[in-house]
């Protein structure tokens, strides 16, 4: 069974060698001018230049710090806003439905209120990327709070628990399915919002440094950013997957 | 009836607590306008039709990418959901392609297509290819496989099969990812036009904050809302109408 499992993935990554080989003769045969499409020689080249000589590196890590900063914030206050909101029910009926409200509003949009109040810096970039990022958290624990099991509720009450003993030993446990899924959605909020902020403004990140190449016509150091960007998406979510299942195995052994 | 108006009061009050502190305390700022100004602003915007105009732009960028990306997500779906042996197959390069933002590809679609309405259309097909890929291809996948059988016996072709028992059998699921995506396609669209594109919502928000008219961009905001809010409405309930209570049920899948 296992080594079915292997074989498979073999053959899926000898496919997906067979598409860059196909990518290669396209661009060898100039099939599309190679101003938009590079070779993924050329592309790959071009990205370990950028990391020995250039400062690939340095964006890359601007784009990290960015995304990082911008989104623990955002949990930090999300979980901490959520919990408040979610534990009280007077809170559920009066605050919730406006939150609901704006879940719709597609957050980019905040973008030119945050630089019309911060200017063209780091400290706006932060503010969309937290902004951005808050929602899931902030309406995933609210959902994971309303659906606590009553009779856990009942319990506490029984055992005479303060509202914070509730929330930490039996609420955010409970919770913590839609807590953890609204963090991995983050995520990707948070990257492109990140990459948006440092196109717009010019931060140190990858986002500024596709844009450049894109004005330079330099495709195989564009190429090489989209690359690094589709890696940081790709290694994040495996990431946060990870930590998901590890955070809720016990869930996954109760059921 | 008192139930109803509660969840009223908290945006009213803080609409009324901010009029008030903007003008008793008469700020002057770039970023922020009381909200019967911004209400003005956009009645004005409204009444002149620049913002219907820009509405009509993003909307149809939005979906004409939707209509394109969520048709390639859709035939790949099924063809994946239907063979395991192409789904395993194509496993590694899906998943390769897949978790690149859909803004990065801003700049490719720039030089190779330039500004306007079909560098938008490429991005936003991007981006909903995805999600009408992913739950399709689970929908096709767990088709009832005596249904599948049903279709063997009859000796209908493959393209019949698809027709007569697959698509019937996943619209519910496929319906509610065209859902999903279409609130994909309006995010990524008035994203890249505050990027970066000249056209839309999303450009003449941007040109409201140059113009140092922050009545004006606030009320671009409220309205991106409202489109937002009035298209996740629409389609849930048309949603509901087609499908009552079964379209509901796979809401969290």
């Amino acid at each position: 069974m296992r080594w079915s499992v292997i074989a498979w993935r073999c053959a899926s990554f000898v496919v997906a060698a067979g598409v860059i080989a196909l990518w290669q003769l396209a661009a060898d045969r100039r099939l599309i001018s190679p101003v938009f499409l590079p070779g993924p020689d050329r592309a790959w080249a071009s990205l370990l230049r950028g990391f020995t000589s250039g400062d690939l590196l340095t964006k890359l890590t601007g784009t990290l710090t960015h995304m990082a900063y911008g989104w623990l914030l955002a949990s930090v206050a999300g979980i901490a806003l959520g919990a408040m909101i979610g534990s009280s029910k007077a809170m559920r009926i009066y605050v919730a439905p406006t939150l609901e409200l704006l879940r719709p509003l597609p957050v980019s949009a905040i973008i030119p209120v945050a630089i019309a109040a911060f200017g063209l810096n780091q400290s706006m970039a932060l503010f969309v990327i937290a902004f951005g990022s808050l929602w899931p958290m902030l309406l995933g624990t609210i959902h994971g709070f309303a659906a606590v099991e009553p009779r856990l509720y009942e319990v506490a009450r029984v055992l005479h628990m303060s509202r914070l003993a509730v929330i930490f030993k039996i609420a955010l446990p409970s919770a913590a399915p839609d807590i953890l899924a609204g963090m991995r959605l983050s995520l990707t909020v948070a990257l492109i919002l990140a990459v948006v902020c440092e196109m717009l403004a010019g931060l140190d990140g990858l986002g500024q440094w596709v844009l450049l190449s894109a004005r330079a016509f330099r495709s195989a150091d564009l190429f090489a950013g989209v690359m690094l960007l589709g890696i940081i998406g790709y290694i994040t979510a495996l990431a946060m997957g990870a930590a998901e299942s590890r955070l809720l195995r016990w869930q996954a052994a109760r059921r | 009836m008192r139930e109803r108006i509660k969840p009223l009061l908290l945006p009213i009050a803080a609409l009324l607590v901010f009029e008030a502190w903007m003008r008793l305390a008469a700020v002057q700022s770039d970023s922020l306008a009381p909200p019967s100004a911004i209400a003005l602003a956009l009645a004005d915007a409204l009444a002149d039709g620049s913002l219907l105009a820009a509405t009509r732009d993003t909307l149809a960028s939005a979906f004409a990418g939707l209509a394109i990306g969520g048709a390639i997500g859709l035939v790949l779906g099924v063809a994946l959901g239907l063979s395991h042996v192409l789904s395993r197959l194509m496993e590694v390069t899906i998943e390769a392609i897949r978790p690149i933002p859909s803004v990065a590809l801003l700049p490719i679609a720039l030089i190779a297509l330039g500004f306007g309405y079909r560098m938008e259309i490429a991005i936003v097909a991007f981006a909903c290819v995805w999600p009408v890929l992913i739950v399709t291809r689970a929908a096709v996948g767990g088709i009832e496989p005596r249904l599948i059988e049903v279709a063997r016996v009859l000796r209908l072709t493959q393209l019949d099969r698809i027709r007569k028992i697959v698509l019937p059998a996943a619209l519910p699921r496929i319906v509610l990812a065209f859902r999903l995506a279409a609130g994909i396609a309006l995010i990524v669209a008035v994203t890249v036009e505050i990027a970066i594109n000249p056209l839309g919502l999303g450009a003449g928000i941007m040109t409201a904050q140059q113009a140092l008219r922050p009545d004006l961009m606030l009320a671009y905001l409220v309205w991106i809302g409202v489109t937002g809010f009035a298209l996740n409405a629409a389609l849930t309930a048309a949603q509901q109408t087609l499908f009552g209570r079964a379209a509901l049920t796979d809401d969290n899948a």
